[in-house]
């Protein structure tokens, strides 16, 4: 099956249903695709992108990642451990650890091989730049250094899909240029999934497809 | 994980840890203190003997009236090697209101084991009127040999001072047994009689002889005595109900802190989800910190105790009153209490923490 992502007639509410954020949304990534998802704030790319991992419950509507269903709480869990990645645009990692301990924690959650992990983040630390910084505390570090290192956190269990929230958007220029690429280089070297959340026309320019979203509904999809 | 997240957060893990520590510290001194006075009092009852004879149903042993011509007939039975008598009681000296006195023959082995710091056994004597001091009793009455001591209504020559390991003991007087029923007005009876058994015989022969013979008065091998004399069972329930007391308090302090502890750490819960954390690694981590804390507080509470109660035993007002005993029964107690305490502690922040949605938990400020 060639289809990493299907999202069948989504509809996501909050406050007891009186704010709409999805509104049947239908999309369907397939495996290897890099996928950017644009839109103005507050149209819905953040929650549909949670809704996907399985972080975020749906009011109706089927969502199905490598062909598991994310709304059962075991499934989620388990797709969360083997075969999803998460980037937020804050990187989100636990300042008093240092880098390499933030890197851990899916390891830990996943009960992986600490050998093999090991080994696996020293590969991706050198990919990202980041092999020097392993043993900083992440307070020590810099914003694109942390950004980096929140990119190897969600690598580090090889999953097939990553969901990026805005992986850029807490980061000057060049760092944010230094982050994409590595970000692009990483999945496609992989022939991994991406599916990200951006404002930037120029960084959407640059994947397989964009989808373009508005007021909780896909608008349009554009190659 | 849990190792990592306590290093992280030493104060607010030295804090849990103390409130266990006091907890374990309050119980075990308690227990220990008490325990120790109850074997003390045990061992008076004891002195060379396996078994004490007192009244049936007397919630107090100073009300236990004895016959002493029990103790001639046990003396005569071929299962008992030797029976003494015991009159306990409490009497007042000048500036003393409560000294505690003992009525025995001077045939009995207590003041033989003792060290005599003045005058000797000999002078001891059943037919008179000679008293023997423990060495703290000497100090307190100011009284030596040769010279005499008003006890009650009567005055008594001082026939010994002797130095016993014994607080109680130490502290006390030692009567002739027909001087001191003479002066409590308890004239042909004693308060217990102590038994010890002849060799190859059995303490059922004792018990069914005297069930036969004296039915008012009941025979107990001395661990059945400890174990079911009222006084010992509430000076024990006081020390747990005390000790436990403190241990809710030391809870409170876990709870507390786990607590705090998961509310400032909402995001990172979040993104341990995020990362494939299920719900119960999640709840089994903050069980596991809790477990942790609990623990150092525990052997940090044992050696406060063992300290306090050393430091207590070292004051010299003191000496001979205190002894702690903290064995392994009361350790292992103080252990599982802290165990569950933390278990407790930790239950609502555990199941807080599993059930943070991430998604929620990530926009919390």
């Amino acid at each position: 099956m060639n289809t990493q992502v299907l999202v069948e007639d989504v509809w996501k509410s909050f406050d007891r249903g009186r704010i709409e954020v999805l509104k049947g949304v239908a999309l369907t990534v397939p495996k290897g695709e890099i996928v950017a998802m644009c839109g103005n704030s507050g149209c819905g790319k953040s929650t549909l992108l949670n809704v996907i991992s399985g972080l975020e419950e749906v009011d109706r509507g089927n969502v199905r990642v490598s062909g598991y269903d994310v709304v059962r709480e075991s499934t989620r869990v388990d797709l969360l451990r083997h075969h999803i990645g998460y980037v937020f645009q804050f990187h989100h990692l636990m300042p008093d650890l240092t880098l390499a301990e933030n890197c851990m924690v899916p390891v830990i959650a996943a009960g992986g091989n600490r050998a093999d992990s090991l080994a696996r983040l020293h590969e991706l630390a050198v990919a990202t730049g980041v092999e020097h910084r392993l043993g900083q505390r992440v307070r020590e570090l810099s914003g694109g250094e942390r950004q980096r290192g929140a990119l190897v956190r969600s690598l580090m269990n090889d999953p097939e899909l990553l969901l990026c929230d805005e992986p850029t958007g807490a980061l000057d220029e060049k760092n944010r240029e230094r982050v994409f690429d590595l970000l692009i280089e990483l999945v496609r070297a992989r022939g991994r999934t991406l599916v990200f959340a951006t404002h930037d026309p120029e960084l959407a320019s640059r994947c397989d497809r964009t989808v373009r979203m508005r007021d909780g509904r896909i608008e349009g999809f554009s190659n | 994980m849990i190792f990592t997240n306590l290093r992280r957060h030493r104060v607010r893990t030295a804090i849990g840890a103390t409130g266990i520590a006091l907890g374990v510290a309050t119980m075990l001194s308690v227990v220990g203190l008490l325990g120790g006075a109850v074997k003390m009092f045990e061992r008076i009852l004891r002195s060379d003997s396996e078994m004490v004879v007192f009244e049936k149903s007397v919630s107090d042993l100073f009300f236990s009236n004895v016959p002493v011509d029990v103790v001639a007939e046990l003396e005569k039975q071929p299962f008992v090697k030797e029976a003494q008598p015991v009159l306990f009681s409490i009497i007042a000296a000048p500036d003393r209101p409560v000294v505690t006195c003992f009525g025995i023959r001077a045939t009995d082995g207590r003041l033989r084991k003792g060290e005599w710091l003045q005058g000797s056994a000999v002078a001891f004597r059943d037919d008179g009127e000679g008293v023997v001091l423990g060495e703290r009793a000497s100090d307190f009455l100011n009284a030596k040999v040769g010279g005499t001591i008003e006890l009650g209504q009567g005055i008594y020559p001082v026939a010994g001072v002797v130095r016993l390991e014994n607080g109680f003991e130490n502290g006390g007087v030692f009567m002739p047994l027909l001087a001191c029923q003479k002066a409590f007005h308890k004239e042909g009876v004693c308060s217990v009689v102590t038994v010890a058994l002849a060799p190859g015989h059995e303490s059922s022969e004792v018990k069914a002889w005297m069930a036969e013979k004296h039915p008012k008065l009941t025979a107990l091998e001395n661990e059945e005595f400890s174990r079911s004399y009222s006084q010992f069972k509430i000076m024990k329930t006081t020390a747990w109900v005390v000790g436990g007391c403190a241990f809710l308090l030391g809870g409170l302090s876990v709870t507390n802190t786990m607590i705090l502890s998961v509310f400032s750490r909402i995001k990172e819960i979040a993104i341990a989800r995020v990362c494939g954390f299920s719900r119960c690694q999640v709840a089994m981590m903050i069980f596991g910190e809790s477990l942790l804390v609990s623990a150092i507080g525990t052997v940090a509470g044992w050696g406060l105790s063992a300290g306090g109660l050393r430091l207590l035993k070292a004051v010299p007002d003191l000496q001979g009153y205190i002894e702690p005993n903290i064995g392994w029964q009361e350790v292992s107690g103080a252990m599982a209490l802290a165990a569950l305490t933390a278990l407790a502690g930790a239950m609502y922040p555990a199941w807080y923490a599993a059930r943070l949605k991430p998604a929620q938990a990530l926009r919390f400020e």
